[in-house]
């Protein structure tokens, strides 16, 4: 026999490893099922004896209170359910608009770090440091109390440009009239998007093939462009905007961004921005400066070595951290119960308070967020091996 | 011919490059948008500055007189809302007769806490001191030992209860930490796919969904008819909550010491634990200070939460101080400066020192 290995002891000893293993496991199996079973017996013991109900029946019953912004259409006769999917999408609304404003503000200052300027650097330090060891909920009340508080009343709103209006009140501003011809623009710009994605795709084999250069950027941003004018063209070029006009206490036109969106908005991206402009920080900080160097000698223009040789590189280090601080932000969101915007969290406390179901209510709110988190997970996770360096 | 002796001309000093001039040219206007910059970030400060310093110092009230701040407001900061209300929103409701007991305890705690920072003392009878301090400081603010007045938790307030829920909460999460950590490494397919699904469902959910289970659920959890007081709960939430972050932090550590350590020491004839105590856990506990004291510096900014679930901590405490007085609500803002001014000390300290401290332990390996 070429291949003997020491014999494998698979017997019912505790000297074997596997069979003190399995023995090691059991017991923190049972001892994790019993804690489980003993609290989950408590908690029924408890309900019995404070008469609550439980259940997610309630989810089918009247709300009862209303909810001060919706992207949906809801009013306070609407069920449960509906009450919890206008949390959601607020959630997801102020997450999505944070994490895009909070990547641009963030990568700025991560960038400016390394300006050769020597004021804008140290102003990007001291807002780093500042921002970033000040808790997010006291930045989210200073906000909210000087949103509503210290800005004028709306009869007295301060005015940009005649059309922009900021007060107590909220941010008023423009928008344009739905339309065919908006409808169609959007249309144009998705069937843009999808084109340019093809040109992008074919002139990378081209370049690959004839070594020949055509422009990456440029050329599809324009097809995407020329696509969406096309479309609102032929849908008949509407103009019309509607914009906001304050009659003593009423207004009429436009939309509103109302104080709560605002000082949870500007809270989460003024606070995870900071963070994001470390980890930008730390990403262009990890590609040796060899590489600058052979990029410039290779003739390389200092936009073309950050575009092709850093930030490829950069992105690597960049991508998990980034991750997380976009995970941070959307729990973060969770803080705007404290200044009453309606999130999930929010509609879930109210809920609570009026049902009494704290186990089916927690549950809703830890089944959200565990959603989101492991779905942005899951995506930048795939994201990250495309970015990640191709080994065999 | 005679031969004159033509001097030539000596050459130009070379262009200084160190001092105050040559330091602005480089870095004030290298180029033209950096001089671009520079003066317009000049033109800014220019224009907003002296109307800001205005507020902050110049026209800033400082005399305890709610109706010369009221003369003030819009013009100048009031300052004086912090003497006025200092006691309450550093202490909290605590009995004002009793209020040495807070500061010897937070005292206590913050001698400590430097103390575990110094490397000196990284010793294990540290770890006994924290096993001593813990229940003192809870006997020394909570009473009814040794003739000490009792005083409920509900009336437990301000910095102190900052300081005691982050360092409880990190301190009481650390064991748990390592323990979880070790068994996310674990061959055991059971035993690591429980860490692994304690640690990313923590991880997954914010804090403020913990603490509420922590207020409304946890009563429920117990026997019927015992209910914890909200102080332990909230502290039993926030423990687990930091013992998922702090795990992932320690095995951070654990996955840097290589693995022929671990070989070699089991070919030396030790058992795992042997292994883990005497070999892997003391490099890597090491190696992860930095990481814990981030932890710490967010489980610090993060104790602010607890104000949404009715504890009254420092966050808690200044809208405590004020939401019920008419005379001095409306200089909230100077009393949010004042506390974000007590945050940022503490945040900007400890991150100062979890990077000295990485630079101290890496000193072997730089060159």
């Amino acid at each position: 026999m070429a291949d003997r290995g020491p014999p494998k002891r698979r017997d019912w000893s505790w000297r074997s490893q596997a069979f003190r293993g399995l023995v090691y496991q059991l017991i923190a199996v049972g001892a994790v099922a019993l804690g489980v079973w003993y609290l989950a017996q408590n908690t029924l013991a408890n309900m019995a004896a404070r008469g609550i109900q439980s259940g997610f029946d309630f989810l089918r019953t009247p709300a009862g209170f209303d909810i001060g912004e919706s992207l949906i259409p809801y009013d306070a006769l609407d069920p449960y359910w509906v009450a919890f999917g206008v949390g959601v999408l607020n959630t997801l609304r102020v997450a999505v608009i944070g994490v895009v404003l909070a990547t641009i503000l963030g990568t700025l200052l991560g960038v400016g770090r390394f300006s050769r300027n020597a004021i804008l650097r140290g102003l990007c330090y001291a807002y780093v440091e500042f921002f970033r060891n000040v808790p997010v909920l006291l930045q989210l009340l200073m906000w909210y109390l000087i949103l509503t508080d210290v800005l004028p009343p709306l009869s007295e709103a301060i005015s940009i440009a005649g059309v922009l209006f900021l007060s107590n009140n909220g941010f008023k501003f423009p928008v344009p009239v739905w339309g065919l011809g908006q409808a169609l623009a959007g249309v144009g710009g998705v069937l843009g998007i999808v084109l340019a994605w093809a040109y992008r795709r074919w002139a990378m084999r081209q370049f690959e093939l004839t070594g020949r250069v055509r422009s990456l950027v440029l050329v599809p941003i324009g097809i995407v462009i020329a696509a969406a004018t096309a479309g609102w063209i032929a849908g008949g070029a509407p103009t019309a905007w509607s914009i906001p006009r304050i009659d003593g206490f009423l207004t009429t036109g436009g939309a509103t961004a109302t104080p709560e969106f605002l000082a949870v908005l500007l809270g989460l991206v003024l606070y995870t921005s900071a963070f994001i402009a470390e980890v930008v920080r730390a990403g262009i900080n990890s590609v040796s400066h060899g590489q600058v160097e052979a990029a410039s000698s290779l003739g390389l223009t200092k936009g073309q070595s950050m575009r092709l040789v850093i930030l490829p590189q950069a992105l690597r280090v960049i991508i998990p951290p980034m991750t997380s601080q976009y995970l941070n932000l959307t729990k973060n969101s969770s803080l705007a119960v404290a200044i009453g915007y309606p999130d999930v969290v929010s509609i879930a406390n109210t809920s609570l308070n009026q049902t009494g179901r704290a186990v089916e209510c927690i549950a809703i709110i830890m089944a959200v967020y565990l959603t989101t988190s492991l779905s942005t997970a899951a995506f930048m996770n795939w994201y990250n091996k495309r970015a990640a360096i191709k080994e065999r | 011919m005679a031969v004159v002796f033509q001097p030539i001309a000596p050459r130009p000093a070379p262009v200084k490059t160190e001092g105050l001039v040559p330091w602005v040219r480089a870095n004030l206007f290298g180029d033209w948008k950096s001089s671009i910059a520079t003066l317009a970030i000049l033109a800014l400060g220019i224009y907003y500055l002296p109307g800001f310093f205005g507020w902050a110092v110049a026209n800033a009230v400082l005399t305890q007189d709610a109706n010369l701040c009221q003369q003030a407001r819009g013009v100048g900061a009031c300052w004086a809302v912090v003497g006025e209300k200092f006691r309450l929103i550093v202490f909290g409701r605590y009995p004002y007769e009793q209020q040495w007991r807070p500061e010897l305890a937070t005292l206590i705690l913050l001698a400590l806490l430097v103390a575990s920072c110094i490397r000196r003392f990284w010793k294990p009878w540290l770890a006994l001191v924290w096993i001593v301090v813990v229940p003192a400081f809870f006997v020394l603010m909570g009473g009814g030992w040794f003739g000490l007045e009792s005083v409920p938790t509900d009336q437990w307030g301000g910095l102190p209860l900052t300081i005691m829920l982050a360092t409880f909460g990190i301190v009481l999460a650390y064991p748990l930490a390592i323990v979880v950590a070790l068994g996310r490494r674990s061959k055991l397919p059971a035993i690591r796919s429980l860490c692994i699904v304690y640690i990313e469902l923590v991880r997954g959910v914010p804090l403020i969904s913990v603490l509420f289970m922590a207020s409304f659920m946890f009563p429920l959890f117990l026997p019927v008819g015992k209910s914890p007081d909200v102080l332990l709960r909230v502290l039993v939430g926030i423990t687990l909550f930091s013992a998922a972050y702090l795990a992932e932090v320690v095995r951070g550590g654990l996955q840097a010491i290589p693995k022929g350590q671990i070989e070699a020491a089991e070919s030396l004839g030790l058992s795992y634990w042997q292994t883990q105590r005497k070999i892997v856990l003391p490099q890597a506990l090491a190696m992860v200070v930095p990481g814990i004291m981030n932890s710490f510096i967010a489980i610090f900014k993060d104790t602010s939460l607890v104000t949404i679930v009715s504890l009254y901590e420092l966050t808690g405490a200044l809208g405590l101080a004020l939401n019920s007085d008419a005379d001095w609500r409306p200089f909230k803002i100077e009393g949010y400066l004042f506390i974000t001014m007590i945050y940022f000390a503490f945040c900007f300290a400890m991150s100062r020192y979890s990077l000295w401290i990485e630079k101290q332990l890496n000193v072997s390996r730089t060159r």
